[in-house]
């Protein structure tokens, strides 16, 4: 059976199916990292990784760019290099977590620590997910330019608004967890 | 959103350009940082950079500057609902049931008479 308005528009929205669904989606994201930030306001109140995901946001936006220009080659390498700045900002999560557990400053430290490592360890899942995607898009789903390449380009628009949310998430992340 | 070569190969410097621009605001939220503003000043700074990214993000990585009726509509919804979620902690303050009160001394007027 095949699925409906996945690269024409539906006439009702002037949508296809799948960026009404991929903005619901990050819709229900909101909620769930919204309800995790407002647990923050009753508390008395890495940039290294803000300049990744930045990045990252510009090369995937590109990647995207690159497959409405037709020009495969470059969209690989952007794909790629997205998937490679995810890759540090996790390795670099690693040695953040590693300090602070080495420190003796679990998550049963205090409320703050809690909220910090459950905030980034959310995010830090989605940046997992993120990754997961970009592999089969970079891997097997690959095949499907070929077949449909606006199907394929619809399925990387989806995947860069996913990313472009995850770094926004960070964007508010960032300085209320590491600066104030 | 441009989805004609001409339109998106148009969009490429300014991808890079806004790409520029978070950075910089990056650089401008640590450096105000250092300047050990009070709590209160402090936290209103970091989220009027916060919010002027997220909107570049938004507006030009997720082509929200140029979308259908129906995705504003998704997120309008969603904005309402987010602002009643991050209320709900407030609720909690504010709610006094169940809190013990204040006890009163053998002899002392509740009223303080």
């Amino acid at each position: 059976m095949n699925i409906p308005y996945t690269v024409e528009e539906r006439p009702d929205s002037g949508l296809a199916n799948g960026k009404l669904g991929i903005w619901l989606f990050l819709a229900s994201e909101v909620m769930l990292f919204g309800a995790l930030f407002s647990t923050y306001i009753i508390l008395p109140l890495g940039a290294l990784n803000t300049v990744l995901l930045i990045s990252s946001s510009v090369t995937m936006v590109m990647a995207w760019a690159m497959l409405k220009l037709h020009n495969w080659g470059r969209h690989r390498l952007y794909l790629l290099a997205t998937f490679a700045l995810a890759g540090i900002f996790l390795v670099n999560k690693y040695f953040e977590y590693s300090d602070h557990l080495a420190r003796g400053e679990g998550p049963s430290h205090s409320t703050f620590l809690a909220i910090y490592f459950t905030l980034t360890g959310l995010h830090g899942l989605h940046i997992v997910g993120g990754m997961v995607v970009m592999a089969y898009l970079l891997g097997p789903g690959a095949k499907l330019w070929k077949q449909n390449p606006d199907q394929f380009t619809n399925r990387i628009e989806y995947t860069g608004l996913y990313w472009h949310f995850v770094d926004l998430v960070w964007i508010f992340l960032f300085p209320v967890l590491y600066l104030l | 959103m441009h989805s004609d070569p001409a339109g998106v190969r148009a969009s490429l410097r300014k991808y890079v350009m806004i790409g520029a621009a978070l950075l910089v605001f990056t650089v401008i939220t640590v450096a105000a940082n250092r300047l050990h503003l009070a709590v209160p000043f402090a936290i209103t700074v970091a989220l009027i950079i916060a919010v002027t990214k997220g909107s570049m993000v938004a507006a030009v990585f997720m082509h929200l500057s140029n979308e259908k009726k129906w995705i504003y509509g998704a997120l309008l919804l969603t904005a309402i609902f987010f602002a009643v979620l991050m209320s709900v902690p407030f609720f909690t303050i504010m709610d006094s049931i169940g809190t013990p009160q204040p006890a009163i001394g053998v002899g002392e007027h509740p009223a303080g008479h």
